[in-house]
């Protein structure tokens, strides 16, 4: 694997921290010395730079500002702060207002900390926040947003912490801040005497809380900043230590799972076997909710044979009797007509409609969540990516005050987008309450793909017209099933607006989001892209990027379409239209590594894509193979179909925090392009979804992944990080499947391309789960 | 309820549960083990690869009543003990390179790669592609490629 990373930033000296400004400077920034008996620092988030236009932020806020509450921004003008504590150990302690799901923002956080303290990486620990409905805009993990949002502010109240740590061993060695050299969490004079941050701590601590102007080092002095580190909870993770939200031991708290309705959200009518299975082994409680019927036993294992033997009358779904065709139909219905631009005559014109089938955004580890709800408060531990949103829906649920109800954020076993809503957090609560006892819920994993939220179909339909080989007009109509964005910007106000009678907060919101993060980086004169979206009732979110997987794999198979209509190969088709010089150097990159139009025998091809999104750029190259023997090679319960055999990708991320997790990050976006392209779907049939475990919904597996992996950091001049969890994807899914259509001869429209196949016998939905097997000894190695 | 009494990580453990409880939920449940994850529940997804008297296998699939007191359990908490050290050499080829992202899956593939280290060895050959191509964990976050390199890796240490 190459890794390279971003070469030196732009120099500016590096002056004292608290020195007086002299004149404008864009690196001063203010911070705060908190009051308290050890060193406590802070700086403001969402002040201290703009946020992303990546997904849910800026255009929208001047929107919010006019729906909503201006006084609780203007009320709490310090408490949108984010805090750094430096402990008498020497160790620097910070509460990220994230969530990390795996994408490494704790790892990359921690570096910058190290890096802005002068201290080793080994020394900051960072945590994740509970829910503070006090941040409002700024505790939602999303839009690959973190680093782009929370880089500066840190970098911030990092560097007032160390200007503190030096004041006070200037005092205690008598020198001059000036003199002093901060090394690996040691201050040390001219004379050579020195003091750790450990004995600083108290005497930099302040018994006021007091504003201070900081100087940020120059990004070219960085010295950890741009090195690859490894994650800094991987010894947790290998050691099986790491703990997830089920790992937790809450007193009393008992597993907890859910029967749930044979067609998608439907609702228990009666329970009608309730005496028989509260007798069951394990077994102390059985109620009815919203969702379904709740049990709680022993063990999880006694959840599933209760949930197997409830007998339960439902009431009909969301979407009883639909079909994928049916869905299908009404996209097409919904679809907004071409504007039809006025073109010369002798044009020619390529008219594509591309179709995108649902997909499980389910993580590995299934929704679940802890609640211990009394009659006056709540508790609850789950993985959340949007906490505040979670802590009023569930202050909602249970009618308690939202100061009444604790929401902490547990690391997550993968997201996706999955964990933006806290569906499995409210339903916990909601069975808490109706127990009157703690409970550790677990979805089984059957419930994912049949009630789990899903990303929703789409088709894109693209029409271009081309002259002497020009291209003077592209239209792209995107129509989907409607996204649920009621997540808001993770922040209650917005969450409230995207709920406005008749969708139309909501509407309005998913429009903007696809305005915001569609680009189009070619010049093809007349560009339209616009979309609709139909409310069917299905539960939907974003599944690692929103909109551009969908739209970047359509646009990119319609451009070899251009390209092979006025007979250029696609590499220089696009090399002449793109007019976006960092998707243009990543293109050539990927290019060049690899091997772009070497020979490849009949049946294998390449294929190479583009992708521009979150202040970055990303290029794939794939080769797939196609032929009979690999299509056709048998692995028990298993997809294998057309392999991708080796996988190229070059990104631009900006100012890269660290080249190692970046790496990461591409490799998982390249999986799950290739899943998108390939093998991963859910079949709505007759008003529920057929998928019901790893062995029906077809991720990306051992056997369909690339042996051949390389993954390119460009080198970036930017000052600011761009957004990196779902860069990889969009570029991947294109790339795989314009060498499908090079390979085979055939351009795919529908995707997944084996959706048309169901490739296994469909599990029972009544019981909702299936049995757990007892010949597992039958299978060891 | 009954008791069934087995080995788990080098000690014996009895425990008073029904005889048909999956071991992984004895193990996570009842024992507070809560390395072996649960991804799927019918033998799947893998993330609750464990050992049984060292050959890997699925937890979530053995009724706990099918262990005796001379089968050996080992889950990843146990795994450095097998080799009388802080960390196995294949955690030590895991952590070399950053395999992990959410590290959901990480034990069961840990637990998955060790095991097949050891059976193409009894096999008196080295790991090929098709190995590789053959491990059945789940890693959603797609961290594939690095477990290929970390298994080869690990197997170089062991």
């Amino acid at each position: 694997m190459t890794t390279t990373s971003g070469h030196p930033h732009a120099e500016n000296p590096a002056r004292e921290p608290g020195s007086p400004p002299g004149g404008v400077s864009r690196r001063r920034f203010i911070g705060f010395v908190v009051a308290g008996a050890t060193l406590t620092v802070a700086a403001e988030i969402g002040g201290a730079e703009p946020a992303s236009a990546a997904v849910p932020s800026v255009p929208q806020v001047p929107e919010l500002y006019d729906l909503g509450d201006l006084q609780t921004h203007s009320a709490l003008p310090t408490s949108q702060l984010i805090r750094i504590t430096v402990d008498d150990h020497g160790l620097a302690h910070f509460a990220i207002p994230r969530m990390e799901v795996g994408q490494g923002i704790t790892t990359a956080a921690a570096m910058i900390i190290a890096e802005e303290l002068s201290m080793r990486v080994e020394d900051v620990r960072v945590t994740l926040a509970p829910a503070r409905p006090e941040l409002v805009f700024n505790q939602l993990t999303g839009g690959s947003n973190t680093m782009q949002s929370m880089f500066t502010p840190i970098r911030v109240a990092a560097a007032v912490a160390r200007g503190a740590l030096l004041q006070a061993a200037a005092t205690e060695l008598g020198a001059t801040v000036a003199s002093l050299v901060a090394k690996g969490g040691v201050v040390t004079a001219p004379d050579g005497s020195s003091r750790t941050y450990a004995e600083l701590s108290g005497a930099a601590a302040s018994s006021t809380t007091t504003a201070v102007d900081v100087e940020l080092s120059p990004t070219s002095s960085f010295d950890v900043v741009g090195t690859p580190r490894s994650r800094v909870d991987a010894l947790e993770a290998v050691t099986g230590r790491k703990r997830f939200t089920m790992d937790l031991d809450v007193p009393d708290a008992l597993p907890t799972m859910v029967c749930r309705p044979p067609t998608l959200n439907g609702s228990p009518r009666s329970i009608d076997n309730l005496a028989a299975v509260l007798g069951m082994p394990g077994v102390t409680d059985v109620v009815a909710v919203d969702t379904g019927v709740a049990v709680r036993a022993a063990t999880f294992g006694q959840c599933i044979d209760a949930v197997r033997a409830l007998r339960v009358t439902w009431a009909g779904g969301t979407v009883e009797g639909e079909s994928d065709d049916s869905v299908l139909a009404r996209l097409k219905a919904a679809e907004l007509p071409m504007a039809v631009p006025k073109v010369p005559l002798l044009t020619q014109t390529v008219d594509m409609r591309f179709e995108f089938m649902f997909r499980s955004s389910a993580a590995l580890e299934p929704n679940c969540a802890i609640a211990d709800v009394r009659d006056d408060r709540a508790t609850v531990w789950a993985g959340l990516k949007a906490p505040i949103v979670a802590q009023r829906n569930i202050a909602k649920a249970l009618g308690l005050p939202i100061a009444k109800v604790d929401v902490n954020v547990v690391t997550g076993g993968g997201s996706f987008g999955h964990k933006l809503f806290g569906d499995a957090a409210i339903e916990a609560a909601k069975i808490s309450r109706a127990m009157r006892k703690p409970v550790k819920l677990l979805w089984h994993r059957a419930d994912e793909p049949r009630q789990g939220r899903t990303h929703p179909m789409a088709t894109s339909r693209i029409r271009a017209t081309l002259l002497a080989g020009e291209v003077l007009t592209f239209e792209q109509r995107h129509t989907s099933i409607k996204t649920d964005f009621s997540h808001g910007l993770g922040e209650r106000l917005t969450a409230m607006a995207s709920e406005l009678p008749a969708g139309l907060g909501n509407l309005g919101l998913a429009e903007s989001i696809f305005t915001l993060t569609q680009e189009l980086p070619y010049d093809f004169g007349v560009v339209t892209q616009l979309l609709s979206e139909v409310d069917m009732g299905f539960n939907t979110g974003s599944m690692r990027n929103i909109y551009s997987p969908d739209v970047a794999c359509a646009n990119e198979l319609f451009i070899d379409q251009l390209a092979k209509k006025v007979r250029k190969d696609p590499l220089a088709f696009r090399l002449a239209f793109l007019r976006n010089e960092r998707v243009k150097a990543c293109l050539r990159k990927v290019a060049e590594v690899g091997q772009w139009g070497r020979s490849m025998p009949p049946g294998t091809a390449q294929g190479i894509a583009i992708h521009s999104e979150y202040k970055g750029a990303t290029a794939v190259l794939v080769e797939i193979d196609c032929r009979p023997e690999t299509v056709g090679r048998q692995i028990r319960d298993a997809v294998t179909g057309p392999r991708v055999t080796k996988a190229v990708i070059a990104v631009d991320a900006g100012l890269v925090v660290n080249p190692r997790g970046l790496e990461a990050q591409m490799m998982g976006g390249v999986s799950d392009g290739i899943a998108l392209a390939l093998t991963s779907s859910n079949h709505l049939q007759d008003g529920h979804f057929l998928e019901a475990s790893w062995d029906n919904y077809f991720y990306t597996r051992q056997w369909n992944v690339p042996p051949s992996f390389e993954c390119i950091v460009m080198p970036s001049d930017a000052q600011l990080p761009g957004g990196a969890g779902e860069a990889g994807v969009a570029a991947s899914v294109a790339a795989t499947a314009c060498a499908f259509a090079r390979a085979t001869g055939t351009v795919p429209t529908r995707f997944p391309i084996n959706h048309g196949t169901v490739s296994f016998t469909p599990k029972t939905f009544v019981p909702p789960v299936p049995p757990s097997p007892t010949d597992g000894l039958t299978h060891t190695y | 309820m009954a008791q069934h009494t087995f080995r788990v990580n080098g000690e014996a453990v009895t425990v008073n549960v029904a005889d048909d409880v999956r071991l992984l939920w004895v193990l996570r449940d009842v024992l507070g083990i809560t390395g072996p994850k649960y991804g799927c529940g019918i033998n799947v997804c893998k993330a609750c690869t464990s050992h049984i008297n060292g050959k890997a296998f699925n937890p979530c699939s053995v009724q706990v009543k099918d262990v005796g007191p001379d089968d050996e359990i080992t889950t990843i908490e146990g795994l450095p003990d097998t080799v009388g050290a802080d960390l196995h050499p294949m955690q030590e080829a895991w952590l070399e390179r950053d395999v992990a992202q959410c590290g959901y899956c990480q034990p069961g593939q840990i637990m998955a790669a060790v095991a097949l280290v050891r059976k193409v060895r009894a096999e008196g050959r080295q790991i090929t592609d098709e190995d590789l191509d053959g491990i059945r964990n789940v890693c959603r976050c797609g961290t594939y490629n690095r477990i290929r390199e970390a298994v080869r890796d690990g197997a170089a240490r062991m």
